[in-house]
């Protein structure tokens, strides 16, 4: 019955820092029961994330966990890989985090298929810095930086990873707890570039904003406007309108994973020699 | 399906009301700075609190 998500927390971690129903806890718990799911040896795991309120995550788990500068995750999870490929290489963070600041590493990691699996929190705003906004807030909603509404057109992260090379995406939401687990868990299996989006909530620094009555609201909304991609397929444009796809978007064995290709550069090189 | 011991780990819950809100048998309710089980006689044990929580402060046990 009751999950037992203590043994992979850091003794007297909790509770945690997050806002009451911020939505990072909920997947926390949710990349915790992936890492039992896959059986996760903790001494040779890696979580590796950058700055900002979700990317506070790995410092709570019990894990070879690295916090390391602003949008950089993507960076120092790739060099941990190169040095370790046989270490499981975990990514998080959020949607400023991965796609402002560190929008480069974001699409380089997934241009070389690098195996590691990256959890990106898209609460569509920079929360830690109070409500900035990021290139995943939705147009027209207001942030700190655009009181009269976002003007700007909004980066879709899924499709951002497929286009740039990512061999496994996916995408669920806060509100969805048993399907995430279960997207992280088939990302971290997966061989090479996973990309798990959970669109979440920030109550703070964006439902406050955008006249969501509570946190309870924005994770109704979350429910709702959510269509499992094999549904979407029966649907019309007019039905999808202002809706979006969960489940997996994307899925490629084919492509080389690039810590192989990586090892059979150095053995043909080195065998030439 | 009767049997459940609900716990609610007072100091991590922050009084968000997402389980309570969430819940479909109106077992929980909302307090001041905490959530409160009030029938959990009539819980179904769907978990659907304890996966929602984002602050690990409610726990659904068989009884
Ligand atoms: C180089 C650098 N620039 C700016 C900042 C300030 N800063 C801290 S967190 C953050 C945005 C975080 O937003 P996001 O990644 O979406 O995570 P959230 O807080 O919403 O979970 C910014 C701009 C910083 N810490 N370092
Ligand atoms: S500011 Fe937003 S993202 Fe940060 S902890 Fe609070 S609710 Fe969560
Ligand atoms: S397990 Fe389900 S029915 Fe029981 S208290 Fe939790 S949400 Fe309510
Ligand atoms: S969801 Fe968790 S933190 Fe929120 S009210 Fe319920 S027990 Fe408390």
């Amino acid at each position: 019955m009751a999950y037992d998500y203590e043994k992979s927390i850091r003794p007297g971690k909790l509770p945690h820092i997050w806002c009451p129903g911020c939505g990072h806890g909920i997947v926390m718990k949710g990349l915790i029961r992936a890492m039992d799911t896959c059986e996760l040896d903790r001494n040779n795991t890696a979580i590796v994330s950058g700055i900002g309120c979700a990317s506070r995550l790995p410092g709570y788990l019990d894990a070879c966990t690295l916090h390391t500068a602003h949008g950089r995750a993507a960076a120092f999870a790739t060099g941990v890989k190169m040095a370790k490929p046989e270490m499981t290489v975990i990514c998080c963070g959020g949607d400023g985090d991965g796609t402002a600041i560190g929008g480069n590493h974001f699409i380089h990691a997934c241009r070389r298929n690098i195996n590691m699996t990256y959890v990106i929190m898209n609460n569509f705003i920079y929360g830690m810095t109070g409500g900035q906004f990021s290139p995943c807030t939705p147009t027209g909603m207001k942030a700190s930086t655009t009181p009269y509404g976002n003007p700007d057109p909004v980066f879709d992260i899924s499709k951002l990873a497929i286009g740039a090379g990512a061999t496994f995406v996916a995408r669920t939401t806060a509100a969805h707890p048993r399907e995430i687990d279960k997207l992280i868990a088939q990302g971290i299996k997966h061989n090479g570039m996973s990309i798990i989006e959970v669109l979440d909530d920030c109550p703070t620094s964006y439902g406050r904003r955008n006249k969501f009555r509570s946190v309870v609201d924005m994770m109704k909304r979350l429910k709702k406007d959510a269509v499992p991609a094999k549904a979407a397929a029966k649907m019309t444009p007019e039905q999808l309108e202002g809706k979006f796809l969960t489940g997996v978007l994307y899925h490629d064995n084919e492509k080389a994973e690039y810590t192989e290709q990586y090892a059979a550069l150095i053995k043909r090189v080195q065998e030439g020699a | 399906m009767s049997g459940a011991r609900i716990e609610v780990i007072e100091r991590n819950c922050k009084a968000c009301s997402i389980c309570a809100e969430f819940c479909p048998k109106d077992v929980l309710e909302m307090d001041v700075f905490v959530v409160k089980v009030v029938k959990p006689e009539d819980c179904i044990k769907c978990m659907q609190c304890e996966l929602l929580c984002p602050d690990f402060a409610i726990k659904v046990h068989d009884a």
